[in-house]
């Protein structure tokens, strides 16, 4: 190997892989940045100016198509369009977190660094194409999160969601791993798209190795059985926070789930197990979410329910099943971003929101209007009523398993999501229908902070996108041509 | 034959050492006798052509891990550990050659099923084991996820940096 041309290589290489590099770099920037200028102004617009940079530099690749680094990294198509997605959220995260955090007096600069350390995780996963950048990209990602819920605390339950999501973390890590090891030992390799012709590739030991590693990814997903971590988490860590760690790094994963079974596995074995786990997440999810009175508790609960439906479409096995699940993916991204966005303005418990009832929140639609008439669109484009985009996502996920004669698992699925109707609307009808009692806490202590105009523009931006989505199919199409 | 005596030489002290850990009474002892282990066992990876692996042997863990070992050892409270009871050197001697038959007879039993490893000759494990061949791979081929970890390590050590903080931010 002549190592000369190796490294010249490369840098075409870097010029593909161009947004990974920039959100790493950036993300050094701050580090340092942060060690001369504490508590900086300019430390969250460094960080929002690399993920817009990177997020421009990405749109062109969308046309791409190829593999970069030695078939390490995939480059255009689905992996450009996971990428903007990811960087996308990365944007509206910082611009929710911005103002929240120094409305809280915690604007620290490591938050930002964490931001981009994970943004640039995920957007290893997201493009990964062998194992070794599915799994380094998976676990800078995890640990920027592990720390991101901890960071920021002022009460001991961000402390305690941060422990045990690093436990259960590192336990399905070890899991991961140890599939990844047994994938290696059955096939010889651990490049994605050499696995399926390899020999070995549908040995007891392959099998056993593609269990191990869907629990890892199932883990991260949060889909049920590997569930537990999730209420926990989301209720402990900054509200913002949880919208990116709910939308960006499930995007990631599933992305990296789907290039696994699209190149390496043989569809007709796994798509029996992910059925059976998108319906039993999707029945758990929704039913544990009724009996919540925590918003923040309620829709951790209701990320579960969607990672099942997303699921749903994996179970197809189908090009229509990953592009749904796709479509899905940017759906779930916006409309969840905007519900955390909304509840992290309505936050008066001083821990934030993970002690505050849904009840206390009685009345808020009509005292702050913005916020519960955009909370409007988010509940009802999550529990998938049209025109909005919630619906045509379900639609993106529902109808490839009809195609591939998973009736079962469709009818349960949109039966699922009546159940979850129930309480997204529960939520309406306390932020409008009822009045606030006497003695209530947030009544008032609620209405002592004005809504930072980069928040309403946010949360206007989320609406648009919703209806925009639900009413055009641009994006969906996008979506379809990237599995042909 | 010089290797083959280097060999006996290295793998003697090492079990030394091995044995020294095991019996010294004293915990700061026995972590220099494993450090001596550790070395011989470096000085086995040269003779085997393994020159990275022998280096970083004798980096992490006689460097790194047994200087973490004598931290901790001098941080606890030497007296107050209880006290270890005498060697039994009836125990010890039944202990050895109890398993030095085992290990015979597990030998016998894998031969006869043919399941024993195909010893690797010198040539192969050069080709494989030095700092060159395994820096071509790590910084050609798997230069992005090599530097990624980087990055890895990086947030770890800022978020235990950060969460270790006694005061909340």
């Amino acid at each position: 190997m002549d190592l000369s041309q190796a490294y010249s290589s490369m840098w075409a290489d870097i010029a593909a892989a161009l947004p990974l590099v920039i959100v790493s770099l950036a993300g050094l920037v701050v580090v340092v940045f942060d060690a001369y200028r504490n508590r900086h102004a300019a430390t969250p617009l460094i960080t929002l100016a690399a993920l817009v940079l990177a997020f421009a530099v990405e749109i062109p690749a969308l046309s791409a198509d190829g593999t970069a680094f030695h078939g390490m990294l995939r480059i255009g198509g689905a992996a450009a369009f996971v990428n903007l997605l990811i960087l996308g959220s990365g944007i509206l995260t910082v611009m929710l977190a911005m103002p929240y955090l120094k409305r809280l007096d915690m604007h620290i600069g490591e938050v930002y660094s964490m931001v981009l350390f994970a943004t640039a995780g995920m957007l290893m996963l997201g493009a990964a194409n062998h194992l070794v950048t599915i799994f380094v990209g998976l676990e800078t990602m995890s640990v920027c999160l592990y720390i991101l819920t901890g960071l920021v605390r002022k009460n001991q339950g961000a402390i305690e969601s941060a422990l045990k999501y690093f436990l259960l973390g590192a336990f399905s890590t070890g899991f991961f791993l140890y599939g990844m090891a047994l994938l290696y030992g059955a096939t010889g390799t651990m490049s994605l798209s050499d696995m399926q012709v390899a020999a070995g590739s549908g040995s007891v030991m392959f099998w056993a190795g593609v269990a191990l590693l869907l629990v890892g990814f199932l883990f991260k997903v949060s889909a049920v059985p590997f569930h537990m971590w999730t209420p926990d988490v989301y209720q402990g860590a900054p509200t913002p926070l949880v919208g990116f760690m709910s939308t960006a790094s499930k995007a990631a994963a599933f992305a990296a789930l789907i290039t696994v079974l699209v190149l390496a596995l043989p569809p007709e074995r796994w798509t029996g197990v992910l059925a059976v786990f998108a319906v039993i997440t999707m029945v758990i999810g929704n039913v544990l979410a009724l009996s919540q009175s925590n918003v923040k508790r309620m829709l951790a609960y209701s990320s579960i329910a969607h990672a099942g439906y997303i699921l749903v479409a994996l179970a197809a096995g189908t090009p229509e099943g990953y592009s749904g699940a796709l479509f899905y993916l940017l759906v779930y991204t916006v409309m969840n971003i905007g519900a955390f966005g909304v509840m992290s303005q309505l936050e008066w418990d001083d821990a934030q929101g993970s002690t505050q009832s849904l009840d206390s929140l009685a009345g808020v639609g009509y005292r702050r209007p913005l916020l519960g008439w955009t909370m409007v669109f988010f509940m009802f484009s999550l529990a998938g009523f049209p025109p909005l985009a919630g619906f045509l996502g379900k639609w993106a996920v529902f109808a490839p398993a009809i195609d591939a004669d998973l009736v079962w698992l469709a009818i349960t699925g949109v039966l699922a999501s009546a159940v979850s109707a129930y309480y997204y609307l529960r939520v309406l009808v306390v932020f409008f229908m009822k009045s606030a009692r006497d003695g209530e806490p947030g009544t008032a202590a609620g209405e002592a902070f004005v809504i930072p105009t980069m928040t309403r523009g946010v949360l206007i931006f989320c609406t648009a996108l919703l209806v925009v989505l639900g009413v055009t199919t641009f994006a969906w199409d996008l979506t379809g041509t990237f599995f042909g | 034959m010089a290797a083959q005596i280097l060999f006996f030489v290295l793998a003697t002290v090492a079990i030394a050492g091995a044995l020294g850990m095991l019996v010294s009474r004293n915990p700061v002892n026995s972590a220099l006798w494993l450090i001596l282990n550790l070395f011989c066992v470096a000085g086995l990876y040269l003779t085997l052509n393994a020159t990275f692996i022998a280096v970083i042997q004798v980096l992490v863990y006689a460097g790194a891990i047994m200087v973490l070992f004598l931290f901790v050892i001098m941080l606890l409270n030497l007296a107050a550990l209880p006290d270890v009871r005498r060697f039994e050197w009836r125990k010890g001697v039944a202990y050895v050659l109890s398993m030095g038959l085992l290990s015979m007879l597990s030998f016998v039993v894998a031969s006869s099923l043919g399941v024993l490893p195909e010893p690797q000759s010198l040539q192969a494990a050069a080709d494989s084991g030095t700092a060159n061949t395994l820096a071509k791979s790590l910084f050609v081929e798997f230069a992005l996820p090599f530097e990624m970890i980087g990055i890895l390590l990086l947030a770890a050590t800022i978020g235990a940096v950060m969460l270790s903080k006694r005061k909340p931010v």
